[in-house]
């Protein structure tokens, strides 16, 4: 059974519909990498699986929980399915390990002793050991987005969604946050990104999917899409972006 | 007819002020509870509570405060009620500022950006833990400048209750003047102590505006 199966989603803002049908199945330890162009639906399907968008039809199914049903437990799903965003958006008013800490105490009702251990193992797995009590304004990008990855981490979840989360990062910040990325690939972690680091995608990715007017356009093994994309729209999108 | 020296009066004026001071206070701290519990509501996205706060809201907003005092005292008794006049002031004006705190609150919750609730939602944090934990421990460094500056407005309309027979600063300044018909003496005296009483607030709220400003 796939740890995420995505049956025939249909989402549409009034009336734009921005999903027409997408159907995707994510096994566990898979690395999931899907491009598109902007507006092909790319997030908002990332954000159909964790609850933060809602879905009109179809089927999304999480480690065996149904998101979107009306009796859905949004809370066991989201201890579950992390999330790294954009725009890293950590809280100001917290450390980093604050950032870290917040849901293991509040959620999983750690103490302040377990959770700041379990703080300095998350942010020393991105590299971050020493900058547990800074505050993200005093924080690079690339930090503050390594930062939002342990803090995503913290709840243990089974899987990781990554929203373009190099998108907003100066290019020389972008590989730090790449290899912990791949890092967690390595141990196995599942991991859905949306992203525009094609080589990232081809060389740490399990499997490719090309998102195209709300739809899987093309989608398969990164090396066989990359090498032979079978689309004229595959074919043009990887010619764009090179 | 007997003098009133300078004394007097301001003696009297002094010792009726501590209603003024007291009712502001009842009112502020209650207002601000109340109001804090509205602010859950206003912002739960559950739309029946939205509509019932707005609704609240824009009641005692979009009403003189005069007349709500008058509900309350007036028309509470047509109902068998006996209430005081320090009961219908203090309940009058705790919901009045509870309206306006809840409001100014909102602006403040508000002005927080979208990636907050996301990224708080996303660790599994409930409605009322993200407001708990995230959001209002930034939306209040927002908020302090406003909410000291709005309490200025409840010191004055506490001057209000006078009307209904409440004895606080205004009420004794009538009182006084009726006595000594010195209207001048008595309502400068009065306006001195209000703004002795107001001034320093704005004065706080403007610097923590600026220092806010500074901090950005």
């Amino acid at each position: 059974m796939p740890l995420v199966d995505i049956t025939n989603v249909r989402k549409s803002f009034g009336a734009l519909e921005v999903l027409k049908g997408v159907s995707i199945n994510v096994a566990k330890g898979d690395v999931v990498a899907i491009i598109g162009r902007s507006g092909s639906g790319k997030s908002t399907l990332l954000r159909c699986i964790n609850g933060l968008e809602t879905y009109q039809s179809g089927k999304i199914v999480a480690d065996g929980i149904e998101v979107g049903a009306a009796k859905t437990d949004l809370r066991q799903l989201r201890r579950h399915v992390g999330m790294v965003f954009q725009q890293f958006n950590l809280f100001p008013h917290l450390t980093a390990a604050g950032n870290v800490m917040l849901a293991p105490t509040v959620v999983n009702k750690a103490s302040k002793i377990e959770a700041r251990k379990l703080a300095e193992e998350m942010l020393a797995k991105v590299g971050l050991s020493d900058k547990s009590d800074s505050y993200p304004s005093q924080l690079s990008g690339g930090q503050q987005q390594r930062v939002a990855i342990a803090r995503a981490l913290a709840l243990r979840p089974k899987i990781l969604l990554c929203d373009e989360i190099t998108s907003a990062l100066d290019p020389e910040l972008v590989n730090e946050v790449l290899r912990v990325i791949e890092a967690l690939a390595r141990e196995g972690m599942t991991l859905m990104l949306v992203t525009h680091e094609m080589r990232f995608a081809r060389d740490v990715g399990t499997k490719l999917v090309f998102m195209h007017n709300g739809l899987v356009h093309e989608e398969g093994h990164p090396k066989d899409l990359f090498a032979a994309p079978k689309t004229p729209e595959l074919q043009q999108f990887i010619g764009a972006v090179g | 007819m007997t003098d009133f020296s300078l004394w007097v009066i301001v003696s009297n004026l002094l010792w009726a002020a501590r209603w003024t001071v007291l009712l502001s206070l009842m009112a502020f701290v209650c207002g601000g509870i109340v109001g804090l519990f509205l602010l859950f509501l206003r912002t739960s996205n559950v739309r029946v509570l939205e509509i019932l706060t707005k609704g609240y809201i824009e009641f005692f907003q979009g009403t003189p405060l005069l007349m709500q005092l008058f509900l309350l005292f007036f028309g509470v008794a047509l109902f068998g009620v006996e209430i005081s006049a320090w009961t219908a002031a203090s309940l009058a004006l705790t919901l009045w500022t509870s309206a306006f705190l809840c409001e100014i609150w909102r602006g403040c919750v508000d002005s927080i950006p979208k990636g907050q609730w996301e990224a708080s939602s996303s660790v599994a944090l409930n409605y009322v833990e993200q407001m708990r934990y995230v959001i209002l421990p930034q939306a209040m460094r927002i908020a302090i400048a406003p909410t000291v500056g709005f309490s200025v407005q409840v010191i004055k309309g506490t001057a209000l209750a006078s009307i209904i027979g409440f004895v606080e600063l205004t009420k004794a300044g009538t009182m006084l003047n009726n006595a000594t018909f010195r209207p001048f003496l008595v309502y400068g005296l009065v306006g001195l102590i209000y703004f002795c009483l107001c001034y320093p607030l704005s004065w706080y709220a403007r610097k923590l505006e600026g220092r806010l400003n500074a901090a950005r």
